[in-house]
């Protein structure tokens, strides 16, 4: 008697074990095929489009900072060569210019970098030139937040604080249409 | 008898395992939700170099990618060994960028669009022609949000 009201209310309610095993399948499977791809990269604020090439020369020679890369994968920053490993410090030094030199930089907000490369030079290389150079402003941001607010610049920092931060020393870099060496 | 089978009815001792589907349902949604499957098949080599300075792209939806590299090898003999640009999941031309820009973009809700960002996935052994070639385009069509894509360098 007692035996089978037991088993009438086992019958009673769905076996939901499985559910779980059913559950864990789909879950591997989305686990196995997706993939977590952590985009990161370079920001670039590329200028608008003009017809005309902006004109440097009638700035003043002291606060352009050339950097031109050939084919060959080398460097000519300010009519010397150089090996990329120099070139953050060297620009950190044009544009903030601590000693108050006469063929640098007159203040930051005046620097003007410019890069120009041929068609034939390596992405590889351009890219490291150009990670150098943004190194070279973040690592400046970096030293006069330090200074200001006594925190770290991060991306993450309050907008009027980036605001600051930039009025001061701003990013600038203009990119020169390239010329046809070395193109495959 | 009748005493034994009582005891058992009163204390069940198994432990409900009625919500552990719902707790692995959880997870899975939470990883559809997340990851986004990958849509496009690359037809070219992409070995992106390496950089120190990177920024995080936050929102997927608002990306673009732009693919340049060599064929791979199964497409070789149709296509060369030239760097090729590829967009979604085709070979295509620099003129083509526009037409590409503009399908991604009314996908975009308009307050959202001039966050768009054009992740542009180079290999780093292209040389820079190409790759100037598409930032021309990429200027001219007004998409001037622009990602060079890169992996950390190890320290």
């Amino acid at each position: 008697m007692a035996r089978k009201s037991s088993r009438d209310r086992m019958s009673n309610e769905i076996n939901a074990g499985s559910m779980a095993d059913i559950a864990f399948l789909l879950l591997i499977f989305f686990l196995v095929t997706t993939t977590i791809v952590e985009d990161k990269g370079i920001l670039v604020k590329l200028p608008p489009w003009s017809e005309e090439e902006p004109d440097i020369t009638k700035l003043k020679e002291r606060n352009v900072y050339s950097v031109l890369v050939n084919a060959q994968n080398q460097l000519l920053v300010r009519e010397q060569p150089m090996r990329v490993e120099d070139l953050r410090t060297n620009a950190k030094e044009f544009i903030s210019n601590p000693q108050r030199r006469e063929d640098l930089a007159e203040k930051p907000t005046k620097a003007i970098i410019s890069l120009k490369n041929d068609r034939g030079t390596n992405y590889d290389t351009y890219l490291r030139v150009y990670n150098e150079l943004k190194g070279a402003y973040n690592d400046l941001w970096n030293e006069l937040c330090q200074r200001k607010f006594g925190i770290e610049y991060s991306e993450d920092l309050p907008l009027a604080y980036r605001k600051a931060i930039k009025e001061e020393i701003p990013f600038v870099l203009s990119e020169a249409e390239p010329t046809n060496f070395g193109e495959e | 008898m009748s005493k034994f089978s009582k005891k058992r009815g009163k204390a069940d001792p198994a432990i409900s395992t009625a919500s552990l589907p719902d707790i692995i349902f959880m997870l899975l949604f939470f990883f559809m939700v997340v990851t986004v499957l990958r849509d496009a098949e690359l037809k070219v080599r992409v070995v992106t170099p390496y950089a120190s300075e990177l920024t995080k792209l936050e929102e997927k939806s608002l990306v673009n990618y732009l693919y340049i590299g060599k064929p791979t090898k199964q497409y070789q003999a149709t296509y060369g060994t030239k760097p090729r640009l590829q967009l979604g999941d085709k070979f295509s031309e620099v003129r083509d960028i526009p037409l590409f820009l503009e399908k991604h973009k009314v996908k975009v809700p308009e307050a959202k669009r001039p966050r768009i960002t054009s992740s542009l996935r180079v290999d780093g052994e292209v040389t820079m022609g190409v790759v100037q070639d598409v930032k021309t385009q990429l200027r001219k069509s007004g998409q001037l949000r622009v990602n060079y894509s890169a992996k950390k360098t190890p320290d």
